[in-house]
This record gives C-alpha cells, structure tokens and sequence, in this order.
C-alpha cells in the first residue's frame, strides 16, 4: 500500500469514529431521561455520604468532604462505564452493528467511537460533580493545574477499564444483562476501595486486596493530586494499571466484536 | 468480468459446533441486473446466507464471490459493493431519518456533502421527506423499513441484499414496499431478496431457489416451479372436518401428488381439472358426503412448496391463513 493509501485510510478511520461517537452522543442527549439520571446518581452519592455516612466514617487527616469529592469522582468515571457495556449490548441487540459490519468502515470505529463518546460523558459528569462538591464544601489545595492533571488522570484510567465493559457488553445477550453483569465487577473494585473510607479500617484480609487494587490506586492519586498531598508512586501506579488494562481489554473487547453477531 | 453478481459453491455453515446445518451445500448463481429470490421457511437458511454473502459470517466451506470479490478474502471490496437491509429494520430510533441515512452515508464513505444530497433525495424517493426531521422513534413499521432501504441505497450500489423486506408488515405497508422495490428493480439494481412469503417472491422474483434444512430444493422461474405441480389446484371444501378426512381418502388416489387438508378444506394438484372434479363429485356423492363448496384455480407457491417439502412455507402465519381461506371461499 502506498503513503497516500495509509494517510487516506487513517483519515477514513478518524471520520467513522467521529461519526460514531457523534451518533452516541446525539442518543445521549435525545434521551434527557437517561443523561438526567447520569449525573443525578452521582450526586445521591455524594449527599449520602457526605450527610448520613461522613459523621460514621473516620479518615487519617482532613476532613471527610474534601476526602470524599475526589473519590465519588473516581466511582463516577469508572462507574460510566456500564454505559459503554448497555450502549453497545443495545446496539448489538437492535442488529445496528451487524449493520455496521457490513459497510466499508474501520473494524475499530464501533468500539473506538462508544469509548471516545463515553469519555465526553464522563467530562460532563466530572464537571457538574465538581459543582457540586465545591457546594457541599469540597475546598481543594492542590491548585488549578493538579485538579486538571486528577481529572485528565481519572479519565485516562475510567477509558482504559471501559474496553473491560466494551467486552462485557458484546458478551451479554442483552442489555439488561450487560448491566447486572458489571456489577459483580464494579462493586467490589469501587467500594473495597479508598474511594469512601481509609482502608485501615478494614478487616486486614480484605486490606490486602483493597490496597493493591488498581482504583485504590486511582483514587489515591486523584485525591493527593487535588488536595496537594506528596502523591508518591500513585500516579505512575494508576498509568501502569491503565496501560495495562488497554493492552490486555481493547484485543479482547476488538476480537468479540469481529465475532459478535 | 463476471456476468454473475453472486456466485457460491457448496457453502456449509454450521453454529453451535456442528450441531445446526444452517446451510448444508448451497451452490448460487445471481445474474446481475435482476431479482433473484430465495424462498424458504423460518430457519432454512436464507438469512444465514445473506449474513455470508455480506460478510458478517464466514462459511466453514465452500467459496462464495460478490461481483467478482472473495467474500471472505476480500471482505472489504464486497463491503463496499453491497447494500442491505435487513428484516429487523435496523435504523436508529434515536436519530432522525436524515440523520440515519447521512451517518450509513459518512460509513460508507461518502463526503458530507454527498451523504446529505443523498438523504434528502432518498427521503423524497420514499415519500419520508415530511417525517425527515423527526425521531425514528414516531415512525410506523412501514415508515421504518423504507428508511432502512432508503439508508442501504445511500451509495448506489449495485446489488443489494432485502433479508425479507415485508417480515411483520400489514398488508397495505407490505403493498407499499413492494411499488418501493419494483421501482428500483426497473433502476437496474440486482437484488438478492429473501422471503418466506411466496406471494412476495412471486411477485418480485424473476429467478427463485427454494431453500428447506440449508438445502436448495428447487429452482428455476416461478412459472416454471408452478409447472412442477399439475396445471390445476382442485379444492373441495366440506361441511366438517370429519366429512373432510373421509372425503379426502376417497378422492386421494385421483391426484399422484400428495394431499393438503386444511380445516374442512381438501386440496389435490392435477393435470386435468373438469375431468377430475366431476370424478371426485361423483365419488364423494356415492359415499353420502355433502360437499359445501369447490374451485378450480392455477397452483400458488404455497402449493409448491407444499408438494417439494410435505409442510407449508409457516404454520400459523397470518397471509398464508387469510390466502387459504380466500382459496376455499373461491
């Protein structure tokens, strides 16, 4: 293939994941319900525990606010995931991407373009939670550029585990199933996890886990980067993890979809 | 060149690991610019061929070319050769019917500008230009399964793929569906349809294979698959279903074909109508039968499938249950 054939197949590429990210998107926003309850969700999440649970949960330093904003951040990207698993299980229900595999796109625009679309969600959410959060009492030290560095860092590691749910969505029958699919997934990862409570605090078997895992690890590097704490190794754990959640899920999550029907 | 838009030989695909025969040996050859049918019940296999020739399924054997391309070597050039619409009617509900055909445009590869041009002229085509801007999600099942053809003619191809088009569709959509199609048929599109509905393939159809189990059980022109049979359906109908069964054995041994009874309604293939009806008048009489009604008329397709198979195209669909009950009051 000549030059010219890549540049022109690169740019074919681009363009049908824009067209499809742009088709998510759209559905995203055609549906109020759906977006509505998106960031609503969070924002139950961040009233419970910072009235009902904040008074019962004890943390090393600071106060609970501020060591709780940037977990329920870190729980809502990853936890807009199941969006990436229902959106695709629906599409693969209503016979959309049998269509779409027999037209002239890029194989990877499907996958690629529900994942770039899910991140741009999780922008929005990342946004109006950090409203909130400033509403509540949230109050970080950390200065402007580290919380961008945080978000930029929860984003990244929320779009490299979403090709996990990609996978579990062209896995599921359907999309109802998707859903209840992810949950064993996500709320062990989410809740035994430094997102809500200091670790200490748990029996030590379940320390061994919650420690190690990797949105511990996240959380941990979110909330030093937007509270100004010595982040550590956090943040280059959080890469690593993230890098190796892609290069081990988009194969994974690309091979089901040359195999789904 | 090829003169055939499709040619296969011997396709086999199995699912579940050999254990389903979707297609058990099918050999094809579509000649461009016509309607080439593909009869078969639920579950004979049209479907799975359509999703092979379109390059959503690989055979386990055989070859299979689209206008010259290796469907499974050369994927990407069949891709770019075919349209399809398919019998879920897969449009978005949550965009527009311009927006679905300007975004199968973009994946096909048309520049924005031509993607639009060509939404505009196909909506018109197939009378969506009112309902353009609205939400698929208002659409009625007729509106929705233009859209889908409108969206799969959105780059011209020259052939295209209706995995039954008229699946699920009341009468006056089906109707609608059909001038749609014929339209483009007169355009020069080829067309590989599929349907279970032999009244469609009859109509639409120049060339027909009937597909049963994976397998091709007959071809040819549907005049020719009418001539198969006798040259005359005879339907006598009685007034009980117990006078029926006794009937039909009386007169069974008129016809060399097999017999359909349907409700009260008997139904024998012969060559020789009047003949055979006074015969079987004459017959039924002496056994103290009352017969309620009977007629004479040209085989259907659902009779030749009926004599090719030993069973209807569908049991307990709606159209074959209303065509037959048509045939008995006739």
């Amino acid at each position: 293939m000549t030059t010219e054939n890549y540049v022109s197949e690169l740019r074919w590429t681009l363009s049908d994941i824009a067209t499809i990210a742009r088709r998510n998107i759209l559905t995203l926003v055609r549906i109020p319900t759906s977006l509505v309850f998106a960031i609503i969700q969070p924002i139950m999440f961040v009233l419970l525990f910072r009235y009902v649970f904040s008074g019962s949960i004890n943390i090393p330093a600071g106060t609970y606010v501020n060591y709780l904003i940037p977990g329920i951040l870190v729980q809502t990207t990853i936890f807009g995931a199941v969006g990436t698993a229902i959106g695709l299980a629906e599409d693969l229900q209503r016979g959309l991407i049998e269509r779409f595999r027999a037209l002239p796109m890029a194989r990877s625009a499907v996958l690629a373009g529900r994942t770039i679309s899910d991140v741009l969600r999780n922008i929005m959410i990342v946004v109006v939670i950090t409203g909130v959060g400033f509403a509540v009492g949230f109050r970080p030290h950390g200065g402007f550029f580290p919380y961008i560095e945080a978000c930029l860092l929860m984003l990244l590691f929320a779009y490299c585990l979403s090709w996990g749910f990609a996978f579990i969505g062209l896995a599921a029958p359907n999309s109802e199933t998707a859903q209840a699919m992810t949950f064993p997934l996500i709320f062990p990862l989410t809740f035994a996890s430094s997102i809500f409570v200091a670790i200490n605090n748990m029996p030590g078997w379940l320390q061994v886990f919650a420690r190690n895992q990797p949105v511990s690890q996240a959380a941990n590097a979110v909330r030093a980067l937007m509270l100004g704490y010595p982040v550590g190794n956090s943040v280059w754990v959080t890469l690593l993890w993230a890098a190796g959640a892609l290069i081990l899920l988009a194969p994974l999550a690309t091979r089901r979809y040359r195999q789904a029907a | 060149m090829t003169d055939f838009a499709v040619e296969c030989d011997n396709i086999v695909r199995t699912f579940r690991v050999g254990e389903v025969r979707a297609l058990d040996g099918v050999s094809l050859r579509v000649p461009k610019g016509q309607v080439f049918g593909l009869l078969g019940p639920n579950g004979s296999g049209k479907t799975t061929m359509v999703r092979i020739l379109s390059t959503i399924l690989k055979p386990n054997s055989g070859t299979a070319k689209v206008m010259g391309f290796d469907v499974v070597k050369d994927a990407e050039s069949v891709r770019k050769t075919i349209g399809m619409a398919g019998q879920y009617a897969t449009v978005d509900e949550n965009l527009t019917g311009f927006e679905n055909i300007v975004m199968i445009g973009r994946l096909t590869h048309l520049t924005k500008k031509v993607a639009r041009r060509r939404a505009n002229e196909l909506l018109e085509q197939f009378g969506l230009t009112d309902a353009g801007n609205r939400s698929v999600k208002t659409y009625s099942g007729g509106m929705r399964r233009r859209l889908d053809l409108g969206a799969s003619l959105v780059s011209q191809p020259p052939l295209l793929f209706l995995d039954e088009p008229t699946t699920g569709l009341d009468p006056q959509s089906r109707q609608d569906l059909w001038g749609v199609i014929e339209q483009l048929i007169e355009g020069g599109t080829t067309v590989l349809l599929t349907t279970q509905y032999l009244e469609e393939a009859d109509r639409l159809a120049s060339q027909l294979v009937v597909l049963d189990h994976g397998k091709i059980i007959a071809e040819g022109t549907p005049p020719e698959l009418k001539a198969q049979l006798g040259t005359t359906v005879l339907a006598l109908t009685f007034e009980s279903l117990e006078d029926a069964q006794k009937g039909g054995d009386i007169v069974k041994s008129l016809s060399d074909k097999p017999i359909h009874t349907e409700g009260s309604t008997v139904e024998l293939t012969v060559d020789s109508g009047p003949a055979t009806a006074a015969e079987a008048i004459r017959r039924i009489d002496a056994a103290t039968i009352k017969l309620k009604g009977l007629a004479l008329r040209e085989p259907s397709l659902d009779d030749v499938f009926l004599s090719l198979t030993g069973h209807t195209t569908e049991v307990g669909d709606v159209n074959l249950a209303a065509s037959t009950s048509q045939v008995s009051k006739g």
